[in-house]
């Protein structure tokens, strides 16, 4: 959306992974911007090196090669501390994560004590906030076990929340779901996308994309094949490779 | 028939009486017990600290051998690495009463402290199964909990500590306690190297009495009884853990 470089959040330089010593190219070379308050959706067959873009941005992978930039921090550099800025990149996996031994408010608080140093009492106000927000308040105590699958994954969003993260990141956030519970999770994410939270999204969900996208990333064997509008890519794609990805998918 | 009985009576009651009442015999079956007890419970805290520190070797090793980098610091790794397998192969590859007559005659040949011996035999015996126990608790525990950890920001050893370690010993813990009852029939060899446990107790009783039947039924029913109290335990504990969640 907007392109004002003081605006840019994550910056993407020729970013490459490869795996087996060179053998697997799963990234070749992308390059990126993610500007601040932007929704990124991120789509691509399977294979395509969308999670493992995604996972490149906070270093969960580490690049082979180029360089990620985090609000002006080359944090591909060996010498940053990269848990200082991933506090303030949440992830959302495909497999919630939630921590099995704790229970809703000790997944969402422990983090913010240990790392952010506040207080049980600050932590566990702003838990109780997020919850209200996401319905499900009255399940503070509940082990994730106890929780259905929608349910897990609302609770793994807030718990990314409760860091303040200044990015979201959501690596097929519903792919897990039973079909009835997909909506509730996108409700929850088209809220934060409302409220101006920049988030870069790996999803399958064609229906989310055209409408909450700002910009829609097309990769495929690597690379970042086109990338636009959700009106650009999914009503004027201009690659062919596009254009047989969407045939199959929409 | 009355007095086939009571005569059967008789001779068991004369029977206890010489093996564990005549010149206080009972009381080196209680020294038995003890020593059983002594060197099962500081065997068991020594593996578990061996097994401890070997298993975390083992599986960062595993975990993280092809993303470390190329260096002095993998070097060493590679080595220490190297030296946990060996002690792994060695220690459950060869029999324990073997370990324990080495530790005795080869080792420590100079030392009379047979108790402390045993215990050091017993421990680094134990030690090495523990370690397998604790290695098969990291490893069922799944990547994307480590990346979840690593996610929000915490660093590796605040991974291990808050998100890794409550898991695992949690998935352990039956194991490990079960690992605990096989030590302490186990230590029932510690005979080999002089030390008064409840097995070499009674055989000593029965070296003097002549009779075999009340100190070496008599042992085995101690070690039955405690064997089931700690068994009883172990049960308790897991019913806990399966109520409190998963
Ligand atoms: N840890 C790994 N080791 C080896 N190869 C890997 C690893 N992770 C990913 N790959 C390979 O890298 C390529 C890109 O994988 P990636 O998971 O990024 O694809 P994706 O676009 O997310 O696919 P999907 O839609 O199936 O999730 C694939 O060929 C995959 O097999
Ligand atoms: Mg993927």
């Amino acid at each position: 959306m907007n392109a004002d470089q003081n605006n840019v959040i994550i910056k993407v330089e020729n970013l490459q992974k490869h795996f087996n010593g060179g053998d697997l190219k799963a990234l070749n070379g992308v390059n990126a911007e993610i500007h601040k308050g932007e929704v990124v959706v991120v789509i691509g067959p399977s294979g395509s090196g969308k999670s493992t873009f995604l996972r490149c941005l906070n270093l969960l992978e580490i690049p082979t090669g180029g360089t990620v930039t985090f609000e002006g921090v080359d944090i591909t550099d060996k010498k940053v501390n990269i848990n200082i800025h991933r506090q303030k990149m949440g992830m959302v996996f495909q497999q919630f994560n939630l921590f099995p031994h704790m229970t809703v408010l000790k997944n969402m608080t422990v983090a913010p004590t240990t790392l952010l140093k506040r207080s049980k009492e600050e932590a566990e106000k702003k838990a109780f906030e997020l919850l209200k927000r996401v319905n499900l308040f009255d399940r503070a105590t509940a082990y994730p076990h106890q929780l259905s699958g929608g349910q897990q994954q609302r609770i793994a969003i807030v718990r990314a929340l409760c860091m303040d993260p200044e990015v979201m990141l959501f690596d097929e956030p519903t792919s897990a779901l039973d079909p009835e519970m997909v909506g509730e999770v996108l409700d929850v994410m088209k809220s934060l996308a409302r409220e101006g939270m920049t988030m870069v999204v790996v999803t399958h969900e064609m229906g989310f994309a055209r409408e909450v996208a700002d910009r829609v990333i097309f990769m495929d064997e690597g690379v970042i094949v086109e990338e636009g509008t959700p009106d650009e890519i999914f009503n004027h794609p201009q690659q062919q490779r596009t254009k047989d990805f969407l045939n199959k998918v929409l | 028939m009355f007095n086939a009985i009571a005569e059967w009576f008789s001779g068991v009651k004369a029977e206890f009486v010489l093996n564990f009442i005549t010149k206080n015999r009972w009381k080196m079956m209680l020294t038995g017990v003890e020593n059983t007890l002594l060197i099962t419970f500081v065997a068991g805290m020594m593996g578990i600290a061996i097994g401890v520190v070997v298993a975390i070797i083992r599986s960062t090793w595993d975990k993280n051998q092809e993303v470390m980098r190329p260096g002095v610091g993998k070097f060493l790794y590679r080595i220490v690495n190297g030296i946990a397998k060996v002690y792994l192969t060695v220690i459950r590859g060869t029999p324990l009463v073997l370990q324990l007559l080495i530790m005795y005659f080869i080792i420590f040949a100079s030392s009379r402290n047979d108790m402390m011996i045993a215990i050091l035999a017993f421990g680094i015996n134990s030690g090495a199964y523990v370690a397998e126990i604790f290695r098969s608790g990291i490893m069922s525990i799944s990547k994307g909990q480590f990346e979840a950890g690593r996610s929000l920001g915490f660093n590796y050893v605040q991974t291990m500590i808050y998100i890794i370690t409550p898991q695992m010993i949690k998935n352990v813990l039956p194991t490990l306690l079960n690992e605990f009852i096989a030590l302490l029939k186990e230590t029932s060899v510690a005979g080999y190297v002089t030390v008064m446990d409840l097995t070499y107790a009674a055989s000593r009783i029965r070296a003097s009495t002549y009779s075999p039947f009340m100190p070496l039924v008599g042992s085995a029913a101690i070690y039955l009884a405690l064997v089931m109290f700690f068994t009883w335990l172990v049960g308790l504990l897991e019913r806990r853990l399966r109520k409190s969640e998963r």
